[in-house]
């Protein structure tokens, strides 16, 4: 079995070979922001060169197009539907210029309170269709609980706009802000994002690679690639997931861990509950939209190994900003590597440059270069063994709704500490020592985003609200909504819900056998009006989880 | 609708899995949608509103306030322990300037339980708002605080452990006594001796509403407020006087809540009951605590919010006038009061009958409180409970007087077993708790 693994970095595009779950060979190359495929052309040439296409199964690449086109602003115009009713003030919700709040309100059980305006909807739809805007977001509050009005939408507003996202298909997380800005950004790198999967499908072709290609998403699982075209959004933030996945394809243990990607500009945190990544509450948050997106729960340091040090008030200060590479690599000021470099941690780039850049702040300081760099590389380990204690210190204190889990009080505490990313080698023991924890450096680290991709399996969620005293079942991201008899039970629900979610996998590309599905959340309520129960409130939520693929442990 | 944003703590607990019956109003389904509501809101993701677990309270913390019989174990369970819990962390995130003021969305309610608890009371095992206040004082010093009420029922057990303290002001604004649960709560009811006027109760007509609420708020709540200058302002936030509440007969709605809030500016507000579980919670709960953040709430309302239907009576509006002027001109009486209640007396006796309605249990109670101009004074109770519990508690007050606290260590020690089941010492001032 050979996997090729991509993963289009901002800086580096790397790739891998996998062949019988080993990494046969390895490339890199500088990624060309304007012209992605040129990238991945470069790198794949290499790996491929002696290469037989057939013997390929699976190509596998993480993306930063969505995240960049986001960053860039290189984004579509999109006009927004918005059926907010009363609650939040629409001040609070407008996301851009182009936001029209409609009449019309679902509940939070899903019973529509009031109706929209049709002829409101006409109106605003041949306004779009006049100031040239092609792209529209329909989103109502709850509707995820009943999507009847943003269907209802859609069929006034179809006619009038080349493209429509709507909100309930998004999640099944209620949060009514999130799913307008997820919305939204899914809409508005939707073409720019279809463009680039075009593209890849050509240059898969004009390689004679037939195969499924995939594409990894924010959680570390991976879709289909054509199916990832309705749903771009949940592409964006993935090259930091690719890293996480890859570390926990070259890990065998199954503890509670932390997981860090030191690099450049900034290093990134993830941790480990029992050998499997956390992931977001809620959603990922990018560029200060915060979103629906499923995700890792990776926090993001602005300190790596190129971060600027500058000397202030008598003290060392470290990033957050990136000027270029480290002066023993040409850059324009000192770097933690440089005061790495000069510790003889590693033995990469010109000493003399970095010595050099590093006595200016001696002299300052009044010390020797060798004592400053032993300052430098002391306080990088610290702020990131202190963001890693912050961050367990965060999720351990994660609210919680049930006296049983209070008084379970289920802390993590990890037990071993991952390192990749360029200072890997240098820095992984002082952290080690710092936060208590033994260390270990996976092999082929430096490719670890690449291996991750190639190995992720394909991961989906599925939400699920049975209410018997309305005869009604919800799947809001499939737009469900059909009837139940009173007598439904939590295992019926259960039980659909499983089924409903491997149906959606296998869609979006899942393998029979990776199919390990969990039930995350498992509540039911008695609905009591009066004195009597009415029905019962059943809400049920399941996962593939984030994982790898299973051919790999056999 | 601009306004100075607050840095706001919540603390959400909603015990998915704790009921005191299953069909009971009180019971796991209450917050279900209040959850669903704040989470669709998306409060949780503005930056000036931070959610905290909570944390878990301790026996000590209990016996600061309460006499519980035989002992706290007997009469509470963990779901109690983390709503007080939640309470306290709401109010160390106030203390220590982590945020500006705090919100604890908890439950089971606390506001009927009084200082002896044989039992529960109107939903309530142990008051959570006396628990955070003494832990309060316990850790921070002492304060002098104000709690404002605003259940529909009368907050009869925060009176009843505030009846002789004179550093904390309870108002409770409520349904008319003579029509609803508890049964008490008149002008009349308006503190011990040495407390007189620190207890206020504002009991108004049926069918009150926001109109009416926020007239006795702005004329005599905040007037008094300003004149008893406290540190530290708390909101016993019940929400049923809602006008869709099941078990009340009120008017209140998630605006007036809303509103309430924002004048009232409380440093901690603390959930109570309120029982229409679908159409009122969820957005009230949504305008308190967008209030409190400094947010726009004038857009939350019900979605059946109709206001011709719900307006209150000009009778009634001519009623809250009259009683907002009653009260307000009592208050201001109180030391005239106060000579001619004590009179040359050096103990003041009540006796009362207390119900224990969730548990069915009697108990017949006699309080005495040491007139004194220094302190609180020392108050010894008597209680006897038809489970066949007979105790003798005496409380030493916070800021104590040395008169004061000799004789209450002298009436601890000289009282016997023969006559009682158990013999409670609770010192408020040393935080000392003892039991023979």
């Amino acid at each position: 079995m050979v996997i090729l693994g991509i993963d289009v970095g901002g800086t580096h595009t790397d790739a891998v070979l996998i062949e019988n779950f080993r990494v046969k060979k390895k490339a890199k190359v500088l990624t060309n922001e304007r012209d992605l495929l040129d990238s991945l052309w470069k790198v794949t040439d290499d790996l491929l060169k002696e290469e037989n296409p057939e013997r390929l199964e699976r190509v596998v690449l993480s993306t930063t197009i969505s995240t960049n086109a986001i960053a860039q602003g290189k984004t579509d115009r999109v006009g927004m539907i918005l059926v907010s009713g009363p609650g939040l003030s629409p001040s609070l919700l407008r996301i851009n210029e182009d936001c029209h709040f409609i009449s019309g309100y679902v509940n939070h059980r899903g019973m529509e309170i009031a109706g929209i305006d049709r002829d409101n909807v006409s109106r605003i739809g041949e306004r779009f269709q006049r100031d040239g805007i092609d792209h529209c977001s329909i989103v109502g509050k709850f509707s995820t609980r009943n999507p009847h009005q943003e269907i209802e939408i859609h069929e006034i507003i179809a006619t009038h706009v080349r493209h429509v996202s709507l909100g309930h298909r998004m999640s099944g997380h209620l949060n009514f802000p999130r799913r307008i800005a997820t919305t939204f950004l899914n809409e508005a790198i939707r073409e720019i994002y279809s463009n680039f999967v075009k593209q890849v499908s050509n240059l898969m072709h004009l390689r004679n690679i037939s195969i499924p290609i995939y594409i990894l998403k924010a959680d570390g699982g991976t879709i289909d690639i054509a199916q990832s075209c309705e749903f771009p959004v949940q592409t964006i933030l993935s090259g930091p997931a690719a890293s996480i996945m890859g570390i926990l394809s070259m890990v065998e243990r199954r503890d509670d861990a932390i997981a860090l990607d030191i690099g450049g500009t900034t290093t990134d945190i993830a941790v480990f509950a029992e050998g499997v990544p956390l992931l977001e509450a809620v959603g990922v948050t990018i560029f200060g939209h915060r979103t629906l997106v499923r995700g890792l729960r990776i926090r993001s340091i602005g300190v790596g190994g190129d971060s600027r040090v500058r000397c202030e008030d008598g003290g060392i200060v470290i990033g957050p900003e990136r000027e270029g590479p480290a002066a023993a690599f040409g850059g324009p000021f000192p770097t933690p590597t440089d005061a790495m470099i000069v510790l003889s941690l590693t033995s990469i780039g010109e000493r003399g440059r970095a010595k050099g850049a590093l006595l200016p702040i001696a002299l300052k300081m009044q010390c020797s270069v060798e004592e400053v760099a032993k300052t430098i590389f002391e306080q990088t380990c610290e702020k990131i063994a202190s963001a890693v204690l912050d961050e367990m210190e965060a999720i351990n204190n994660r609210p919680v709704y049930t006296i049983h889990e209070i008084l379970e009080d289920r802390r993590l505490e990890p037990k071993i500490l991952y390192v990749v990313g360029g200072p890997a080698r240098p820095m992984a023991f002082r952290l080690g020592e710092m936060l208590g924890c033994p260390v270990y450096i996976p092999e082929h680290a430096e490719v670890a985003n690449a291996i991750g991709a190639a190995l992720a399996r394909t991961t989906a969620e599925m939400a699920i609200l049975a209410d018997t005293e309305q005869g009604t079942l919800t799947i809001g991201e499939e737009g469900d909504r059909i009837a139940i008899p009173p007598r439904f039970t939590r295992e019926d629900a259960i039980r659909i819900a499983k089924e409903k979610l491997r149906g959606r996998a296998i869609k979006m590309g899942a393998k029979e056998e990776d199919m390990a599905i969990e039930v995350t959340e498992d509540q039911e309520f008695n609905m009591v009006r009066g004195f009597y129960t009415t029905g019962k409130n059943i809400r049920v939520r399941v996962q593939v989880k984030p994982g790898l693929i299973a051919s790999l442990r056999t | 609708m601009l306004k100075k944003e607050r840095k706001t703590g919540l603390i959400f607990f909603p015990a998915f899995d704790w009921a005191i019956s299953p069909t009971h109003p009180e019971r796991e389904e209450r917050l279900l949608y209040t959850q669903d509501q704040v989470f669709e809101e998306g409060l949780l993701d503005f930056d000036n509103i931070i959610e905290f677990k909570p944390g878990v309270a301790v026996d000590d913390d209990i016996n600061r306030v309460h006499i519980c019989v035989p002992d706290t174990r007997s009469v509470i369970t963990e779901s109690h322990l983390i709503s007080a819990g939640g309470a306290i962390t709401a109010a160390e995130k106030v203390m220590k300037g982590e945020v500006d003021n705090a919100f604890a969305l908890v439950r089971p309610p606390g506001h009927h339980a009084m200082l002896v608890v044989h039992g529960a009371r109107g939903f309530c095992n142990v008051n959570i708002e006396a628990i955070m206040i003494e832990y309060i004082r316990k850790h921070y010093g002492p304060q002098r605080v104000a709690i404002i009420d605003t259940d529909c029922h009368h907050g009869d057990g925060t009176q009843d452990i505030y009846w002789n303290d004179p550093n904390t002001l309870c108002i409770s604004i409520h349904q008319d006594g003579t029509t609803l649960y508890p049964g008490t709560g008149f002008h009349r009811e308006f503190g011990g001796p040495n407390a007189l006027g620190a207890t206020i109760n504002i009991p108004l007509p049926p069918r009150t509403s926001d109109e009416g609420f926020l007239y006795i708020l702005d004329h005599v709540i905040l007037p008094i407020l300003d004149e008893f200058k406290p540190d530290l302002v708390i909101n016993s936030a019940g929400q049923d006087n809602h006008y869709s509440d099941p078990i009340t007969d009120m008017r209140f709605t998630a605006q007036g809540y809303a509103l309430l809030n924002d004048r009232l500016s409380p440093h901690i507000a603390v959930l109570e009951g309120g029982y229409s579980i679908e159409k009122a919670l969820p957005y009230v709960n949504v305008g308190i605590i967008l209030a409190m953040a400094g947010l726009d709430y004038s857009n939350v309302r019900e979605p059946d919010y109709d206001p011709l239907t719900i307006r209150q009576s000009d009778e009634i509006s001519r009623y809250v006038e009259k009683e907002a002027a009653e009260i307000y001109t009592l208050w201001g009486k109180r030391d005239l009061m106060r000579e001619k209640l004590i009179g040359n007396a050096e103990y003041v006796r009540r006796k009362k009958p207390i119900y224990y309605d969730t548990d069915g249990i009697s108990e017949q109670q006699e309080e005495t409180v040491r007139v004194c101009n220094d302190c609180g004074g020392i108050v010894t109770i008597d209680s006897a409970a038809d489970t066949g519990n007979r105790i003798f508690a005496v409380i030493i007050p916070g800021q104590s007087c040395p008169a004061c606290r000799a004789k209450g260590e002298e009436i601890y020690t000289s009282t016997g077993k023969d006559k009682y089941n158990y013999v409670y010492l609770q010192d408020r001032e040393r935080d000392i708790f003892l039991v023979k």
